[in-house]
């Protein structure tokens, strides 16, 4: 028999009170890992975005096109590497209510400019060859089972071909994996021209730019010498580096950085209350018992610290199942038939919630422990 | 001090104030206890039977006087070395057991032994040995919820004697159990005291239970007096 052994059976000895505790870390806990992990992919796209990269866009909004003319005259800038152009096709395959994000893209720049998508060099060149060729990323080759080789139709909810027809052909020619585990493996990536020649309105159009520049020092002298470029034309742009275009495009939902940050301190709250108030009381219950303790010779200190061990057990037990939990979810949502972007519960989400687990077990504790430490053998024994 | 006196009182004072009260429960008491002796401490309500015990059992602390233990002072120890004293020299029994409820009898009877350098293995087997002197080896594993107020009190012996103190001190030890079970663990201290020795001191309500003793002191107000106040 050990204090731990003393302080385990202490912890067990209501069953049901463990169990409520336990459960209200165990839901708060998994709410954090949830909600960490679903902003911690909210910001990759800030946080892998590359430096020196712009997105230009047309002025009125994202979804106003851009004329297929703008890409050399920017080409043609000072400090301008390559540029990419692209348009949104709004893909989806057989069932248009699961949207797949399917991009007409010129492959050459493409590839030159978005180099986080890794693939091997005989695919990217069969990719430029083959005028139906498509790129896809491994979680949506996951997701509808397909495989280098496939001829698979993919629809379009906005466009349509000359003949009526809202479908396209396309030949997989590549997936493509992510340079980091947050690089989006869901989307899919056609040439232009097939799109351009087949589709029946718009043509010549494109959606946005994307820029690359010699140097991230440079961005914002290009930025001004493209919006100065178009201005006073029918279509004027704004370019932005990306990560200022990530930001905004997560912006548009909301602050979702507020809102997490409250559910989260929220449940934190609650737990603090609900656990803290079951502890007191429950040393309160062994008012008597700590006072025998005493008497038999423990000294108070080394009850203070049993008392501290018991709250902290409960903090990281129901914790790290709620971290546990939360992973489990992630997992089964990622098995599940819905493009669901990837989550990860890293080591930095898991420490922070290690650190969290600590505090609130000390925090939970320390009223108890500081009662048990102050209490006088003597009064124990008369209060009950 | 004469080698035979293992305890010793020496103008030994006592107050407790609540508010604005004083009430003075001992003024100037004197006392010595001998090695192996059998004490019983009796009389009437308030006299001051727990407060003395609880100053024998170093839970409380005189407001004046010497108090010394084994050639040793007691009263000038702090809070922290008292509990190291009482954990190496000091035996209780209370009235209501006062077992840990979610430990078995063994376990309790272990509680003790945490506080000595006792290795695992030596534990247990000190554990089973206070167990079979109260005769409850086969309840081992059995919680106090499960064992009749005689078993616990059993047990809450085996758990006073199993560190070996130089005293064992009870307060009221039968007075929650029948005639018959009372008879049974005031046997047991009886033979602790003149089998093994021990020196006991036990404080009683009942006349019959300090028959058991070698001698009886009547507390009243305070003060030691020669016969019990017929009431
Ligand atoms: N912690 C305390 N604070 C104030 N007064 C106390 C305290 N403990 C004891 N007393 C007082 O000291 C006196 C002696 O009390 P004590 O408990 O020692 O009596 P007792 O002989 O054990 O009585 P009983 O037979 O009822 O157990 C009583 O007047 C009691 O009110
Ligand atoms: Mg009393």
């Amino acid at each position: 028999m050990s204090d731990l052994y003393l302080v385990f059976k202490n912890l067990t000895r209501a069953k049901l009170r463990l169990f409520l505790t336990l459960f209200a870390t165990f839901i708060a806990f998994m709410v954090y890992a949830l909600l960490t992990a679903f902003q911690s992919f909210l910001n990759s796209g800030v946080d892998l975005a590359a430096d020196d990269r712009l997105v230009v866009l047309n002025k009125i909004n994202f979804t106003q096109p851009l004329p297929i003319a703008y890409v050399n005259r920017v080409r043609a800038l000072e400090n301008v590497i390559d540029v990419v152009h692209l348009n949104w096709f709004g893909g989806y395959y057989q069932d248009p209510q699961k949207m797949v994000v399917t991009m007409a893209v010129d492959p050459e720049s493409f590839l030159r400019v978005f180099n986080e998508y890794v693939m091997p060099e005989t695919e990217k060149a069969a990719w430029v060859k083959n005028r139906q060729g498509l790129i896809v990323g491994k979680k949506a080759a996951e997701l509808y089972g397909w495989q280098v080789g496939d001829r698979i139709p993919l629809n379009s909810n906005i466009f349509s071909q000359t003949d009526g027809r809202t479908d396209w052909d396309f030949d997989i020619v590549s997936i493509y994996t992510g340079e980091d585990e947050q690089t989006d493996t869901t989307s899919l990536y056609f040439h232009y021209d097939y799109f351009n020649e087949t589709q029946s309105f718009g043509r010549g159009m494109i959606g946005w730019m994307g820029v690359r520049t010699d140097d991230p020092g440079n961005n914002e002298k290009v930025i001004s010498s493209i919006d100065s470029l178009f201005q006073n034309t029918q279509y004027e742009t704004e370019s932005m580096p990306e990560a200022v275009f990530n930001k905004a495009f997560i912006e548009q939902i909301g602050n979702i950085g507020l809102i997490i940050s409250s559910v989260v301190l929220a449940a934190f709250f609650i737990i603090l209350v609900i656990v803290g108030n079951s502890m007191v009381l429950a040393i309160r219950e062994r008012t008597r018992e700590i006072g025998v303790m005493k008497t038999l010779g423990f000294r108070s200190p080394r009850i203070f610290r049993m008392v501290l061990a018991e709250s902290l057990l409960i903090a990281l037990i129901g914790g790290l199942l709620g971290l546990a939990a939360a992973r489990g979810i992630i997992y089964m949502l990622s098995q599940s038939s819905t493009p669901i972007p990837t989550l990860i519960i890293d080591q930095s989400i898991v420490l922070k919630a290690v650190g969290i687990m600590i505090v609130m077990g000390l925090v939970t504790g320390i009223i108890p422990a500081i009662n048990a430490l102050r209490l006088n053998i003597i009064t124990s024994f008369s209060r009950t | 001090m004469s080698d035979d006196v293992l305890y010793k009182l020496t103008n030994v004072t006592k107050s407790f104030v609540k508010g604005k009260e004083k009430i003075t429960v001992f003024d100037n008491l004197n006392m010595e206890i001998e090695r192996g002796d059998f004490l019983a401490i009796m009389g009437p309500s308030g006299s001051g039977k727990t407060t003395l015990l609880n100053m024998l059992g170093g839970v409380d602390q005189p407001t004046s006087g010497e108090v010394t233990f084994d050639g040793g002072r007691v009263d000038t120890l702090s809070e922290g070395q008292l509990a190291g004293w009482r954990a190496n020299n000091i035996g209780f029994i209370f009235q209501f057991y006062n077992l840990m409820p979610m430990l078995n009898a063994a376990r309790n009877v272990e509680l003790p032994l945490l506080l000595t350098k006792l290795k695992s293995k030596e534990r247990k087997r000190n554990v089973a040995a206070a167990l079979e002197l109260v005769s409850l080896a086969d309840r081992a594993g059995h919680k106090p919820g499960e064992m009749s107020g005689g078993q616990q009190q059993r047990v809450a012996i085996a758990r006073a004697l199993v560190s070996d103190p130089k005293l064992l001190l009870c307060d009221e030890p039968t007075g929650d159990l029948d005639r018959e079970t009372a008879d049974e663990i005031l046997g047991i201290l009886q033979l602790l005291n003149t089998k093994f020795n021990k020196t006991i001191v036990m404080v009683t309500h009942d006349p019959r239970a300090a028959e058991f003793a070698k001698r009886t002191l009547h507390l009243d107000k305070g003060e030691f007096v020669e016969k019990e106040l017929v009431t």
